[in-house]
């Protein structure tokens, strides 16, 4: 296999929201800067908005009064349930404006009300004609990197030779030509997005791929930190979205803007009566909005004793073709599925209601969760405990993180992952002057191994395909497609997926554990026949690293934090005395062991009691 | 939906190979085409559609999860910026629609000039084009109320 080298000042892994914005943002700072975007697929459409959106969830508003970045910040923390990086928040409160107003300039068709601003979805979200939100974002980040490497998937990262806990590059291969790439770079943003197929889809067959988040969002943002030893925060949070049912189209333009409301089968409106959820979650269940999770909850409770399925009643609202459209473009713009099924099914959405449903779990850092990396926080804000220098850095140094890669900071969404990227790009430039003539040093026994180990997969096929008559049973090698289906079904039935109905606890976790242990010592035997397989193959392994720091987390914390996301059941309560902290995890590269800490929520002083 | 490259019209361009964010579909010398490689790791996104020149690209429901003989058209044009969609229900019902894409012409972005930038800026909070200092909770500077908080808990 060919080798080829790339020198960089700052390698931004995954050329998405938070990659783009990471790219405009160091250009600015960095003049003279070489700046280097290294994506798997192709930055004009990748990522998870790759098909487009049709809204902004994430605008503040401050120009127009219309909010606060403290506004933002009291909504944040309540649905969380109180877990969150109010400094990074914050941080990005303050900066999200800014970056909306920029894709306007660009061109991102937004909408307008009468009096001249953006016409609002809710309280924090705008709505946009957003087909080409990231052909328009990815333009930007292509006038403003020095070079943009399409289809090379980044699989390890690589710290220095004498250091190993500050940054050097990363090692991947080439998609397209099988090349094994080595990435030297002074400083690196990790901006690769969140992952789906973690937990099994409810989707099956052809349709395996038709899960809401894009099926190509596959845990290297969490995979490759780990490795190095990178601190991690929330693993256990993983969100369950309510979509409408098979084509996973999201509700939030219908309930906000089009003020569509959802009953179960017998026609009441659930989500009205909140004495028992008070009884059970005592003052949470009076937070304004209800918590995202908390919503969840009242559904599933519908559906598990029996009165589903739940209705939403768009043929109640779309009496306008203006709104008829808008609803279409809501799920043209960003989940054509949904488009498909109701024609396929024969369902218009003006004459009768859909099926909603909560989807299957996704881990992610940007949504209505904060997974991710344990990042350093604004140096005016940050309490000492959360601030080690430089604004967006893990606790590697010299590796930087943004959108579904950085946890803590919940509600990102597509600007606020821009805006984050834009955050660790300008940091990573001053970090970069500061570490003076600093040239990264690889170690050559390091980066060979790693050449073995990602084209072990070529190998083992051939090798496994020859033993065998023909088809798809070999005993030497897994297909990676296979091995998938293995880490869902594991993670679904002991990590609370789907089939037991989002519920688990500590013996499944432990049971889950072990077999997940398992499926790792198998990775080495994963069958690749082509270079796309061999992505499949590399994307696999990411997941598991993932799933497994999901497993762990989800043990660690003995409550029920986020039910309606996930139920400890041998913890059913959410237990603020012991548990309102971060879980923080480490896993240690020299002994391959895993530490957890509890660590304090450090609030800012502002917000309080505001609506 | 995943989709499905029609023969009488592939030119075999590698359009959809180059765009696909799946990396499903390829081209086969053999048949000097492309085709969809992994339909079962299809979004749906129709970038592929979106891309080909020749119309080549169409979709059908997932057959295992969806009623078939629905359809969905869809034209880009960056000329125009606009998008055209065509729906046909299963009963042969029709909607169409037609959306902006972009109110500026493609390729008009310019990158971040540092002139405006000095460089005692590097410190501070406020990102390119931000004002840095401004007073009030807006503030990239982060005042408007905002302090260090070593004591207190995120309530
Ligand atoms: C259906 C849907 C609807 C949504 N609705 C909205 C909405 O209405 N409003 C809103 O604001 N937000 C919405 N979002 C959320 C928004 O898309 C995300 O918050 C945002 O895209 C996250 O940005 P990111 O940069 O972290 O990840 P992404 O944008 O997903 O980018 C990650 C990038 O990393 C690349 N990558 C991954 N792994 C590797 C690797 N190993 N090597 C190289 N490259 C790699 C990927 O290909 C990708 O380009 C929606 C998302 C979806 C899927
Ligand atoms: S873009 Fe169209 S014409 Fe070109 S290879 Fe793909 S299907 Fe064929
Ligand atoms: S619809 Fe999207 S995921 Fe499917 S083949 Fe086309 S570009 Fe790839």
């Amino acid at each position: 296999m060919e080798t080829k080298t790339f020198d960089s000042d700052i390698l931004i892994i995954g050329g998405g929201m938070a990659g783009c914005g990471a790219a405009y943002e160091a250009r600015a700072w960095g003049k003279d800067l070489n700046i280097m975007i290294v994506e798997k697929a192709n930055i004009e459409r990748s990522g998870a908005v790759a098909m487009g959106l049709s809204a902004i969830n994430t605008y503040i508003g401050t120009r127009w009064g219309e909010n606060t970045p403290e506004d933002f910040l009291n909504y944040v923390r309540g649905d969380l349930m109180g877990i969150i990086r109010e400094d990074l928040v914050y941080d990005v409160a303050r900066h999200v404006d800014s970056s909306v107003e920029l894709f306007e300039e660009w061109g991102l068709p937004i909408m307008k009300s009468e009096n001249g601003r953006y016409l609002r979805e809710g309280r924090w979200q705008i709505l946009i004609h957003g087909e080409s939100y990231k052909p328009i974002v990815a333009e930007a980040a292509r006038k403003s990197a020095s070079q943009i490497i399409n289809r090379v998937m980044i699989t390890h990262l690589l710290t220095d030779a004498k250091d190993s806990n500050r940054i050097a590059g990363a090692v991947g291969f080439d998609v397209r030509d099988g090349s094994f790439c080595i990435f030297r770079s002074k400083a690196v943003v990790l901006a690769s997005g969140g992952a789906t197929h973690i937990f099994r889809p409810r989707s099956v067959g052809e349709g395996w791929g038709r899960t809401w988040y894009s099926p190509w969002s596959t845990g290297s943002a969490y995979a490759l930190p780990i490795q190095v030893g990178a601190k991690m925060v929330q693993m256990e949070i993983r969100l369950v979205p309510t979509r409408f049912k098979d084509g996973y189209g999201p509700v939030g333009s219908w309930f906000l803007y089009l003020k569509s409301t959802a009953t179960n089968a017998n026609n009441e409106r659930y989500e009205d009566n909140r004495d028992k959820l008070r009884a059970e979650y005592g003052s949470y269940a009076d937070s304004k909005p209800l918590p995202t999770c908390l919503r969840n909850h009242l559904m599933m409770e519908e559906i598990r004793d029996g009165r589903g399925p739940i209705l939403m009643h768009t043929e109640k609202v779309l009496d306008t073709r203006e709104k008829e459209e808008a609803g279409w473009e809501d799920f043209l713009d960003m989940t054509v599925s949904q488009a498909m099924v109701w024609s396929s099914q024969n369902v218009d959405p003006k004459e009768r209601w859909s099926e909603l449903v909560p989807t299957e779990p996704y881990i992610m850092g940007s949504h209505a969760v904060n997974a991710g990396t344990w990042v350093s926080g604004p140096s005016d804000i940050s309490p000492p405990e959360y601030n080690w220098g430089y604004n967006r850095m893990t606790t590697v140094s010299g590796l930087f993180a943004a959108g579904d890669a950085a946890g803590g900071a919940a509600h990102k969404f597509s600007s606020g992952s821009f805006a984050e990227g834009r955050i660790a790009g300008k940091s990573a430039v001053r970090f970069l002057r500061d570490s003076g003539n600093y040239t990264p040093e690889i170690n050559q026994e390091t980066v060979e191994g790693y050449r073995t180990d990602i084209f072990q997969p070529l190998d083992n096929y051939e090798i496994g395909r020859k033993f065998i008559s023909k088809g798809t049973v070999s005993p030497y090698y897994l297909y990676p497609s296979q091995g998938l289906k293995r880490l869902e079904k594991i993670m679904d039935e002991y990590a609370g997926g789907v089939t037991t109905f989002y519920t688990t606890n500590s013996v499944s976790l432990i049971r889950g554990t072990e077999l997940l242990t398992m499926l790792k010592e198998d990775l080495p035997l994963l069958g690749a026949e082509d270079l796309h397989q061999l992505q499949r193959a590399w994307e696999l392994v990411h997941r598991v690293w993932t799933a497994e720091a999901v497993m762990r987390h989800t043990l660690f914390r003995e409550e029920t934090r986020w039910p309606g996301y996930y139920y400890r059941t041998d913890f059913p309560k959410i237990d603020d005395t012991n548990w309102k902290v971060f879980v923080v995890s480490r896993f240690n590269p020299s002994d391959s062991r895993w530490s957890f800490d509890k660590v304090p929520l450090k609030g800012l002083a502002i917000g309080k009691g505001e609506k | 939906m995943p989709t499905y490259v029609i023969a009488s019209k592939c030119k075999n361009n590698g359009k959809c190979v180059e765009i696909c964010p799946s990396d499903i579909m390829h081209t086969d010398p053999a048949i000097d085409m492309a085709w969809n490689v992994e339909p079962d790791m299809c979004w749906e996104c129709l970038s592929c559609v979106k891309a080909c020149p020749e119309n080549a690209i169409e979709v059908r429901p997932y057959a295992d999860i969806s009623p078939l003989r629905s359809e969905i058209a869809v034209s880009r044009n960056e000329g125009k910026n606009v998008i055209k969609w065509k729906i046909t229900y299963r009963d042969s019902r029709v909607k169409e629609f037609e959306f902006p894409i972009r109110t500026t012409g493609w390729d008009t972005i310019l990158p971040p000039s540092s002139s405006q930038l000095k460089a005692g800026n590097l410190d501070d909070q406020a990102l390119y084009r931000e004002e840095p200092k401004t007073a009030g909770s807006s503030g990239a500077s982060g005042k408007g109320g905002i302090q260090r908080n070593n004591k207190g808990s995120g309530k």
